[in-house]
């Protein structure tokens, strides 16, 4: 085999193939499932499933330790979104009492080269986002809820998830320790 | 740009979802369709710049060079062709497997992870002009052989 350096960037061909079977997977789930709901649930699943095993590989290549507050928490999930999908999203519209925060895209990269049809308005194509942050926090003790305020699929100049911090998780002790 | 990772996390979560939904035991025809779909799809992307195949053979090189390096990291080890339209393409390390099991453990669930990339190849050729019917088979974890008989009219 020859051995020259590759023209091809492989941190883009990357990008790139993980935005196309996203989008082979989306188009497979709409054709498996007839409902949109359910589409929608199932991607937030899978999004839970890899968020769960996401936070182990960010721990340990981030170094990161435990954060502080919710701000902090806020930080390392912008840094995640900048490690995994190569964007760099700013964080805004924090509610007063610190709970509630925006993660701000300006260019979603899972949604490159896709358009919504009218028939599948109700999609929620990058679902699995929120179910990653969802996963991903849940393993480091906190509940949180997400949803999109704004997505550019649907005709919004950004994509905006809003990320809610429910509570804290406590270990459960299990029964007999004390 | 993404990250090697996060993509390896959504194929295992599509192959955890295939498996789920398969009413027969080896009807993993929807893996190979969603490879199919993106070979076809990101070949047109990765070849844009690229100047022309002289052949069918330099195309199956590419995939085993500079195709398999962007996407798994490596070059395919060995490329084996009976210049009549058969190739073996062997990865001793294939980056799907190779987290699973080494050796001749867990060999039952070897096909669940190489049909995606057996309809990402099929496609990355169909969009090349070559036509073609990809399998593999692996007899120790994690070395798979590719094989991708052409179809000569």
């Amino acid at each position: 085999m020859s051995r020259q350096t590759s023209r091809l960037d492989a941190k883009k061909v990357n990008s790139e193939l993980f935005t196309l079977t996203y989008g082979a997977l989306v188009t497979q789930l709409i054709k498996d499932v007839d409902n949109v709901d359910d589409v929608n649930k199932q991607l937030e699943r899978m999004g839970y499933n890899i968020g769960v095993r996401l936070i182990e590989d960010f721990l340990a290549r981030s170094g990161s330790g435990k954060c502080y507050d919710f701000r902090d928490t806020s930080e390392k999930i912008q840094l995640a979104t900048r490690m995994y999908l190569g964007v760099s999203p700013t964080i805004s519209n924090w509610s007063p009492s610190g709970d509630e925060f925006s993660l701000v895209m300006d260019n979603n990269p899972i949604t490159d080269f896709v358009e919504l049809p009218d028939s599948h308005m109700g999609l929620k194509y990058s679902n699995m986002l929120l179910g990653v942050i969802r996963g991903s926090c849940e393993m480091v003790q906190l509940e949180v809820s997400c949803w999109f305020v704004q997505d550019q699929l649907k005709g919004d100049n950004t994509t905006e998830i809003r990320v809610k911090l429910l509570r804290k998780l406590e270990d459960s002790v299990p029964a007999g320790e004390d | 740009m993404a990250d090697p990772v996060f993509f390896e996390l959504l194929h295992a979560q599509i192959v955890k979802y295939v498996e789920e939904r398969q009413t027969k035991d080896t009807d993993l025809s929807s893996l190979d369709t969603i490879g199919f779909t993106c070979g076809y799809k990101i070949i047109e992307r990765l070849t844009r710049d690229w100047p022309k195949f002289k052949d069918e053979l330099e195309i199956v090189k590419f995939i085993c060079t500079d195709f398999w390096m962007a996407v798994y990291g490596k070059q395919i080890d060995n490329l084996r062709t009976n210049n009549q339209g058969l190739y073996v393409l062997q990865d001793n390390m294939f980056r799907c497997l190779n987290k699973i099991a080494i050796g001749k453990e867990h060999l039952q669930v070897a096909p669940l992870y190489y049909t995606f990339t057996c309809g990402l190849v099929r496609g990355s050729l169909a969009n090349l002009g070559v036509h073609c019917v990809v399998n593999a088979e692996v007899q120790n974890m994690p070395s798979v052989k590719f094989h991708i008989q052409v179809n000569r009219l």
